[in-house]
């Protein structure tokens, strides 16, 4: 110990000089950029780097696997069964003709072999359903180097391991202090920035201010997650006086669009930071939060949505229609809700890069805290963003009939699986009615010959 | 994230497992990987509740009856072994199963036991018939409400008749099996794992 004294000072120095050093570089290249919008181009080559590393990952493992005459891939997603898409009707008659020796126009209304239909059915759908694996991280194909996503990746050299310890380091030690350092920079410039805004007369410069601070926080907080995003058909980016809706995968979809665009955030009242967050922002433009027990009066939601929009000085308003996070493979339910309200409703369509660091909310999984530091401790989070052409609703269509073709739109864009069914199914059981459906079905086929025959 | 890897280390008995059901390995692995996600509360069992939280089987109007054929005899939870076991009733019939040595039992995926699987969804008592009020109940289900009580009496006392030859009013399982002779059980019974 006592030969660090001399040394004391030096260390202190370096320290010092280092820290100075950090700071400079980290106000140049990421925390100016961000209040102008324009970017060095960093984040790209990063990006490029990367997947020239997973590239020669995969290479060495394919070349491992090879080796040991082994299966690589596992391809999950597209579910374990072979299906066939006929319809009831077809596969019961098909059923009844197969088994059946007497001629078609004599057969029973009731066959034995209908039973079968129905029990097949079912079991298919207990080896692989289209809603749970929603709700679950999706599976990638290779390797990214990130052991939370090593399913079943054995073949890994020597090399690999320390590539991998590298990334560990790099990760850690180097990316996470730094994206922790954005963010609590971002999130105090926001509060502090919204409430010094807040203190000016209402006026055009007030609202300039308000944009840019907004827009100036929400991009240093993109950096912060280190997020490459590709914008895509800018000139359909929401107006005043609609509604921006868009697929749910993680809170932090939220950022990636108001890092583009200005909108009115609907939400939930919390209490904490994010309280103390959504009270700073409202003083600085009108943001719509509801108190918990607003929430469930479907009605006071929408007059309050419908006041907002009719007013055409304030901003689009930000929804998430399908209500919870589902993992970025499909677009579930959309809630009717924000389509009643009769506004221009502009579709935005995301979608992520599942390989460089998967941004989906396994709310069951992990709390918000330990979401984030999953994300910071990531490669980086890469996507995309569509705009679509605006919509409204036409002569004829109720809401459902609307969301439904708006969600069809997004599905096509992003690419991902257009579901029926409800997000909510996350936690609930599916409604009876849809049970009723498949017994009309079938009782039409038995009840349909009894009166036949009664008639012959 | 994801799950862990489903190896067939992890899974128990595997051995035992597969001679019992003729799955391979890797439909094994993942089948306990559905096992597992359908677990949501990594009890290391499914309750009823789990597999009533499948959304499609839910809306099939034999559903219930599906779940109840994977608890056996009264008790409220299964693992994976059962679960493997009530499956490997619709695994496709492969040429390798057709020589079959008498001294082995009968693989759980033959004609005779498919077809005994299906019996056992109408036999709700379990007493190897299907009476006319059994028939008449799982008639109900897959009906719901669309049918009065009247038209489904007729049907199923129709359907009751033409099977039934030794005029007991009830469909034994020799019945059932003969009724179905001409019907490819195997194909519309079988569901493939994709490799």
């Amino acid at each position: 110990m006592f030969l660090l004294l001399p040394f004391d000072s030096l260390i202190v120095n370096l320290l010092g000089i280092s820290l100075t050093v950090l700071f400079t570089l980290l106000l140049v290249f990421i925390i100016v950029p961000a209040i102008f919008g324009v970017s060095f181009g960093i984040r790209k080559l990063y990006m490029k780097t990367l997947l020239k590393i997973f590239a020669w990952a995969t290479l060495r493992m394919e070349r491992g696997a090879k080796e040991k005459n082994h299966q690589l891939y596992k391809p999950y997603t597209n579910g374990i069964i072979a299906k066939d898409p006929t319809s009831l009707e077809e596969e019961i008659k098909e059923i009844r003709r197969s088994g059946s020796s007497k001629a078609l126009d004599n057969t029973p209304e009731l066959a034995l072999s209908d039973i079968f239909y129905f029990c097949r059915k079912g079991m298919e759908t207990i080896m692989d359903d289209e809603v749970t694996k929603r709700f679950s991280a999706e599976e990638l194909e290779s390797w990214n180097l990130l052991s939370r996503t090593n399913y079943n990746f054995q073949y890994i050299s020597l090399r690999l391991t320390v590539l991998w310890g590298l990334g560990v380091l790099i990760r850690y030690c180097f990316l996470l202090p730094l994206r922790i350092a954005l963010a609590f920079t971002g999130i105090s410039l926001l509060v502090v920035g919204t409430t010094v805004v807040g203190y000016l007369p209402n006026g055009r410069f007030k609202e300039f201010m308000s944009k840019h601070v907004h827009l100036m926080c929400y991009r240093i907080c993109v950096r912060a997650l280190t997020a490459i995003i590709t914008y895509h058909d800018r000139e359909n980016r929401p107006r005043n006086g609609g509604i921006c809706v868009a697929n749910h995968t993680s809170p932090i979809d939220v950022i990636i669009l108001a890092s583009d665009g200005y909108y009115a955030m609907v939400g939930q009242v919390h209490g904490g930071l994010m309280g103390v967050i959504q009270r700073a922002m409202v003083k600085a433009c009108p943001h719509v939060w509801f108190e918990r027990s607003e929430v469930k009066d479907r009605h006071l939601v929408a007059k309050r949505l419908t006041e907002h929009v009719q007013d055409k000085s304030k901003l689009p308003i930000l929804i998430f229609p399908e209500g919870t996070c589902i993992n970025n493979t499909s677009v579930m339910m959309f809630k009717k809700g924000s389509f009643e309200i009769g506004a221009t409703v502009y579709p935005v369509a995301i979608k992520y890069d599942p390989q460089f660091g998967d941004a989906f909310w396994n709310s069951s999984k992990y709390g918000m805290v330990t979401y984030l530091l999953r994300m910071m401790t990531s490669w980086a989070i890469v996507c995309s963003v569509w705009y679509l052409p605006p919509m409204t609703r036409e002569g004829d269509e109720d809401a459902v009939q609307f969301a439904n073709r708006v969600k069809s739109a997004i599905a096509r864009q992003g690419g991902l699986v257009d579901l029926l069914w409800d997000g909510g199914l996350k936690r609930e059981k599916v409604k009876d009615t849809f049970k009723e459906e498949q017994q009309k079905l079938y009782s039409k086929m038995i009840v349909g010959n009894h009166e036949d025959r009664s008639r012959s | 994230m994801g799950s862990r890897s489903s190896h067939a280390a992890v899974i128990p008995d595997v051995d035992s497992i597969r001679r019992e059901t003729g799955f391979s390995q890797a439909s094994l692995i993942r089948l306990h990987h559905r096992f597992r996600a359908l677990d949501r509360n990594k009890k290391g069992y499914l309750s009823r509740i789990d597999l009533q939280q499948i959304g499609a089987l839910a809306v099939n109007p034999l559903g219930d009856r599906i779940i109840e054929s994977f608890l056996p005899n009264g008790s409220q939870q299964v693992d994976f072994p059962g679960f493997v076991r009530v499956l490997a009733h619709f695994r496709p019939v492969e040429d390798e199963d057709t020589d079959l040595d008498p001294k082995k039992p009968e693989p759980l995926n033959s004609r005779r036991n498919k077809l005994h699987y299906a019996f056992q969804l109408y036999d709700l008592d379990r007493d190897g018939k299907i009476s006319r009020h059994e028939m008449l109940q799982v008639l109900r289900l897959m009906v719901g409400v669309q049918v009065t009580e009247e038209q489904l009496e007729n049907i199923a006392d129709r359907t009751v008749q033409e099977a039934d030859e030794d005029g007991d009013g009830a469909v034994s399982f020799l019945e059932f099996t003969k009724s179905l002779e001409k019907m490819d059980v195997e194909q519309k019974m079988s569901i493939r794992i994709l490799k």
